[in-house]
């Protein structure tokens, strides 16, 4: 066993984790953040919704969809000079956060504006009739009845964020996944390279089990 | 009341102007129950729609007691359909939301009631409803008429003057739509509040309406009492809605009428005059024997009518008529 595993260094792995989770956390509470207004209102833009308005959605759509077809290892390139601006530095925990709110963000507004649209029609005429404003009928009635759908979206991006974070190693993010890259890829040390991964897995799992656990929990169908 | 000058609706569709509904008048009073009927896509969604103004109008003024709902501002819009309950075919109810809350939400959505008054106001509702042990479930947990009573609950929680029926029944089984018009006709006889209900059946309409409007391809090609635009339909599309109803299929009755000898007369019995042994006597006194070809008993809302179909033979056919016309029955006469 010892002889099996003679390249890791525990505390390395266990500094990487939290990196890991760091990444991944922060940059899900700002992609949250920012997307779920966008998807909101690219919601309400959309055809005979709302507040219907075709140029602001076609504006929207078009930065978002920008945003998610950049593959996101060019992205993490492409954001440098950007995330220098924003946080001072390109590199560590701090340097991949941006370019993963980048990818994240958008990626989430698409997933909270398809959950809008299952929220039965019916139940946004209802509200209207009952004398709603739109931001009440966005507060009282589209957000409650999306959550379950919401929070199911929460979790896939957390798991893409797992894997973007994985990724962000490739210009010296920090975390499991510039690990991997350092020790498992550039020094061959293929112990450390199935650790990284199996944590990852673990990783994924959990997230996945807790989102589901919490579907279930908030869906009332 | 409600009502409608010269109102009309048309969604622009590629462009071109689709009509959905044609210029209409009409006038719904106060305290009524007014139905409308008629198919799908005859217009009667739309219609009901630009009562609380979530269809808005192309064309015409609607006046609400006497003001003129299409000229309100968004805020006076809002204040204005607080006032107007609705209740849906499907429900509507919100999933997340217990019964309780769903019947709270317009409350809370008016900002103008304290949490005391709406916790007292939905235990007054929910007990109205009979859906007092329900009060903590959520609506997936609920059958379709328990639902609905969800949403008439929800619907007059702030105590609206009007509510408007959208198909209520359509989605539920015949008893339970039973449970839900006598519940809609009490709440009207005790609140005094005006009742407009769109349907495709024309059974909704007898059960509970007062007068009754019906709608084809966008237009009101029929309006008056209940009683009358059911035991004497003009327009064609109220016929077979009115045959529907009763169950009769216009060509077998035909070939019925076809095989039978003499003369062939309609009578309607309304009222008291339902109840009289009046067949019996007019054969006695003038000598005519009839057979009965087709018949129906029963209520429009509260009042009893009958409507048999009649062949006479023999005797004086005169003496009949007088008789019929006497006790105050309509007769028609087919053949």
């Amino acid at each position: 066993m010892e002889a099996l595993l003679s390249n890791v260094d525990w505390t390395e792995i266990g500094w990487a984790s939290w990196d890991t989770l760091i990444m991944v956390g922060m940059s899900l509470l700002f992609s949250v953040v920012i997307g779920l207004p966008i998807g909101v209102l690219l919601f309400l833009t959309g055809k005979r919704q709302l507040l219907e308005q075709p140029v602001a959605y076609s504006v929207l759509s078009f930065v978002v969809n920008v945003l998610r077809s950049v593959p996101f290892i060019i992205l993490l390139i492409v954001m440098i000079p950007f995330t220098v601006m924003l946080i001072g530095t390109s590199l560590g925990v701090a340097g991949a956060i941006p370019p993963l709110v980048a990818g994240g963000a958008p990626f989430f507004a698409r997933l909270v504006e398809t959950s809008l649209r299952e929220v039965d029609r019916g139940i946004i005429e209802a509200t209207q009739a009952m004398g709603a404003s739109v931001r009440q009928i966005i507060f009282g009635a589209l957000l409650p009845e999306a959550l379950p759908g919401i929070i199911a979206g929460v979790t896939v991006t957390a798991i893409t964020l797992v894997s973007y974070a994985a990724m962000s190693g490739v210009i010296g993010g920090g975390g499991l996944g510039d690990l991997a890259i350092r020790f498992g890829y550039q020094r061959f040390q293929t112990d450390v390279m199935v650790i990284t991964v199996a944590l990852l897995v673990i990783f994924v799992q959990v997230l996945q089990m807790v989102g589901d656990r919490l579907v279930l929990y908030f869906s009332r169908k | 009341m409600i009502v409608f000058d010269q109102v009309q609706k048309s969604y622009q569709v590629g462009g071109r102007a689709i009509p959905a509904l044609q210029p209409t008048d009409m006038a719904i009073e106060t305290g009524e129950v007014f139905g409308i009927v008629g198919h799908s896509g005859a217009g009667k969604s739309t219609l009901v729609r630009l009562i609380n103004l979530l269809e808005p109008p192309t064309g015409g003024r609607i006046l609400i007691d006497d003001e003129d709902i299409t000229g309100y501002s968004p805020s006076e819009l809002r204040a204005f359909r607080r006032k107007v309950g609705m209740i849906f075919q499907h429900f509507n109810l919100l999933s997340s939301k217990t019964v309780a809350d769903n019947i709270a939400f317009p409350m809370k959505l008016a900002g103008i009631y304290s949490k005391t008054e709406i916790r007292d106001r939905v235990e007054e509702l929910l007990a109205r409803v009979s859906l007092t042990e329900h009060a903590n479930k959520y609506p997936s947990q609920l059958s379709g008429g328990q639902k609905q009573r969800v949403g008439i609950a929800r619907a007059l929680a702030c105590r609206p003057t009007i509510l408007l029926c959208d198909e209520a029944t359509s989605a539920l089984d015949p008893q339970t739509t039973q449970s839900v018009l006598k519940l809609l006709a009490d709440i009207n006889r005790e609140l005094g509040l005006t009742i407009v209900l769109i349907t495709h059946e024309m059974d909704v309409v007898r059960r509970v309406c007062d007068r009754v409007a019906v709608m084809d391809a966008g237009r009101v090609v029929e309006m008056g009492p209940v009683s009358e635009v059911f035991l004497h339909p003009q327009h064609p599309t109220t016929r077979d809605f009115v045959f529907e109803s009763e169950n009769i299929d216009n060509q077998e009755l035909q070939q019925d009428l076809e095989k039978a000898d003499g003369r062939i007369l309609r009578l309607t019995f309304k009222g008291e005059s339902t109840y009289q042994p009046l067949l019996g006597s007019v054969a006695r006194e003038s000598g005519v024997d009839f057979s009965i070809l087709s018949g129906r008993i029963d209520h429009i809302k509260d009042t009893p009518y009958g409507q048999l179909t009649l062949s006479l033979v023999g005797g004086d056919l005169d003496i009949a008529m007088k008789q019929f016309e006497a006790a105050d029955v309509h007769v028609e006469v087919l053949r």
